[in-house]
């Protein structure tokens, strides 16, 4: 890479303070980390969600680069279109700049569940974008319903944890799989604790040739009922339990998985990532105790089927 | 302005096409930049023709083949956002399923043409046309021009730029032709030098673009402090566009001698009874008033063309004078008084003294065939209501009851 991380870090920031993201929330970090990440002019295509409200509550915006919000499931189409614009003004001489970088973002709903579908065309056109989820594992920003990205026992608004029912029963969509399977050049999963990790992706993601696919887990208080000062900290956790593996998909054949994972000698237990957060609370009370054990044994599962695939004993 | 020039005859390419096909001739003289669609028939052939031309280089378009039209018109708003010129085409279910993004591409003021071949909505499912997907859509903030002819389909889609990208208007442009009527039927068409046409349209210029050295932010979040102001914007941006729609055709009448208006009128002067309709039954109507008129019979055809903005004033000093105003149309609206064409031209006669009377006759829904016999009988029925004084609301003619 031509340039050092340690230039990336001293960049100007893209977002400005002063957005309305709540406290402790980790999707201002993620879209810190990305702004790092830039190597020049680029445009953001945002779907809605919690950062889409929060960051331009006309008259106002937080963002200092262009951007576009219009509506939930498409942010991956409104990227197509922005990028074949640009292709097409060039091409009759009409666009100034050499490059442009084109960025879709989009929370988990906006990408397991309603855009997959605009994403997944997106990515078979083979437009040149990179699309970043950042996953805080349910809908927020409509109050925290279920989505395709939640935890399997994870109690939302649309998923209760009652007398009969854990919370979530299902698994969560294992999405950046689901987008190497496209064969795109560049897949990647992230988090903010390890930003270095995360501004190194993000720029191969930039660099790749062709679609490229982020995956940033983003912890949210609010929803996950968790201290506002343990956000990073929740996201370290996530990637120690395995819940939030970080790993690179390169052409979807080559994985290889990224140093924070590599480098654990073993997964923490998920338990003491369910501890910290209220969304867990009732996993604990002993009718549960199995239902736990479950979810446990199919992270050690995922595990070890990840540390196959990347080559990693 | 441009300055714009009378075509030479010795320029203009005569070819017998298609609806379909004359709009993607259109398109590709537009020099548009980016084209996003996804295939249904009976718009088909537009996107078919235009990759065609894609394929052998005769455009620098780039082309979308979308996964979707709810995508389509989605990556057609991004595209219009960085300043390009943008159009896509459908139907039906099609149109349908962008529902959602016509109100995004009409309220964030991008200028995108969409063809589309009017066909009936599901269930049952049906290929063939009424004008139920675009009346739908009539609330959406898009312009919508219904065609009669190829001729005016190919001239309508070259005006439908420069309408749209005026920077007085900033709206999308629907232009609608009859599925399978206009869209598969062959047709004489009067095609005009690219060169003219580009010289017509010019580049587009954005008013404001996604742009690097100029960010900005489009599409924010407005709530109960300003999301009205920019409605209210966006009808003034509405209430414009006959001024505009006025000064492109006289350019357009230029170059071409073919000038349209916001309707056609035809035999109406001393008209007892005027049919209203628009697209390919306006044709009929014609032959059936000709064909009435040699009996002695006074009638007169309004032939809609811009059915929004709904040119209700300059309407009403046309349909004024008539006994009776007999509206043809192919969409029933469930549950509602009359239908969308009615309450239209009802609301526009509304505020007479004496008015004249109208009667809403919904024919060919699901392509029904509508021959001169429905016309007539329609026709028929508005004298006896005449003599009655009264009419009901509305009735269906030319099905099994």
């Amino acid at each position: 890479m031509a340039v050092r991380l340690k230039d990336m870090l001293k960049r100007e920031p893209i977002l400005s303070s002063g957005h309305r993201m709540c406290a402790g929330c980790a999707a201002p970090t993620v879209v810190k980390l990305m702004g790092m990440a830039l190597r020049g002019p680029t445009i953001v295509c945002e779907a809605t969600g919690c950062l889409e409200v929060a960051t331009t509550i006309y008259p106002f915006t937080a963002w200092k680069i262009p951007w576009i919000h219009v509506a939930f499931e498409n942010a991956a189409a409104v990227a197509s279109g922005v990028v074949e614009a640009i292709n097409a003004m060039r091409d009759k001489g009409r666009y100034k700049d050499e490059q442009v970088d084109v960025i879709a973002i989009g929370g988990d709903g906006g990408t397991f569940d309603i855009g997959f579908g605009a994403l997944s065309g997106a990515l078979e056109r083979g437009h040149k974008f990179v699309y970043m989820v950042y996953d805080n594992g349910a809908y927020q920003n409509t109050g925290i319903q279920r989505s395709g990205g939640t935890f399997p026992g994870q109690e939302t608004t649309t998923s209760w944890a009652g007398k009969v029912e854990p919370g979530k029963r299902q698994r969560k969509k294992p999405l950046a799989e689901i987008v190497a399977a496209h064969k795109i050049p560049y897949v990647a999963t992230v988090d903010p604790y390890h930003y270095r990790d995360f501004i190194t992706k993000f720029r191969k993601a930039l660099e790749a040739d062709g679609p490229a696919f982020i995956h940033a887990f983003s912890p949210c208080p609010r929803g996950w009922r968790s201290d506002t000062s343990k956000s990073i900290e929740l996201a370290k956790l996530a990637v120690e339990t395995g819940l939030h593996p970080l790993y690179e998909v390169i052409d979807g054949k080559e994985w290889i998985m990224s140093g924070p994972s590599k480098r654990l000698k073993e997964l923490r237990p998920v338990d003491e990532y369910f501890k910290t957060q209220g969304q867990f609370k009732h996993l604990f009370k002993p009718e549960w105790a199995e239902f736990r054990a479950w979810i446990q044994e199919e992270v050690l599962k995922d595990w070890e089927e990840l540390k196959r695939k990347c080559g990693v004993s | 302005m441009t300055v714009v020039e009378r075509v030479p005859t010795d320029k203009v390419v005569v070819e017998g096409m298609t609806g379909d096909a004359a709009i993607a001739h259109a398109l590709k003289q537009c020099d548009i930049d980016v084209l996003a669609a996804y295939p249904i028939t009976p718009q088909t052939i537009i996107v078919e023709d235009f990759q065609k031309f894609v394929a052998n280089g005769e455009v620098k378009t780039r082309v979308i083949p979308v996964e979707s039209e709810h995508s389509a018109m989605s990556a057609c708003v991004g595209a219009s956002a960085v300043g390009a010129r943008v159009a896509t085409a459908t139907a039906s279910a099609g149109l349908a399923l962008m529902w959602e993004i016509l109100y995004c591409a009409a309220s964030m003021r991008m200028p995108i043409v969409l063809a589309v071949a009017n066909r009936a909505l599901s269930a049952p499912i049906n290929i063939h046309n009424d004008w139920s997907d675009s009346y739908g859509a009539r609330d959406s903030g898009f312009i919508q021009i219904y065609c009669q002819s190829c001729q005016e389909a190919y001239d309508t889609v070259i005006m439908a730029f420069k309408i749209a990208e005026d920077h007085d208007v900033l709206l999308p442009v629907m232009v609608c032709i009859d599925g399978f009527i206009l869209s598969h039927n062959v047709e004489r068409v009067e095609m005009l030098p690219t060169e003219a046409v580009q010289q017509f349209l010019g580049v587009r210029k954005p008013a404001i673009a996604l742009d690097p050295d100029n960010p900005v932010t489009m599409g924010p979040l407005a709530l109960t402090d300003y999301y009205f102001e920019f409605k209210e914007q966006q009808d003034r941006a509405m209430a414009r566009v006959p001024e505009v729609f006025e000064r492109v055709e006289s350019e357009f009448e230029k170059m071409t001698g073919r000038r349209y208006g916001r309707f056609e009128t035809y035999r109406v002067e001393d008209a007892d009874i005027i049919i209203f309709t628009h697209s390919t039954p306006g044709g009929t109507a014609k032959a059936v008033v000709d064909a009435l008129r040699e009996r002695g019979e006074k009638v007169g055809v309004v032939r809609l063309r811009m059915f929004r903005p709904f040119p209700a004033e300059a309407l009403r000093e046309v349909l004024r004078n008539a006994k009776a105003v007999a509206v043809f149309e192919k969409c029933r609206s469930f549950g509602a008084p009359s239908n969308p064409l009615a309450l239209e031209v009802r609301t526009a006669l509304y505020d007479l003294d004496e008015r004249p009377l109208v009667t809403d006759f919904v024919i060919g829904l699901g392509g029904r065939d509508v021959p001169p016999s429905t016309i007539v009988e329609g026709v028929e029925k508005t004298k006896e209501y005449l003599k009655a004084g009264r009419a009901p609301l509305y009735e269906t003619l030319g099905v099994r009851k």
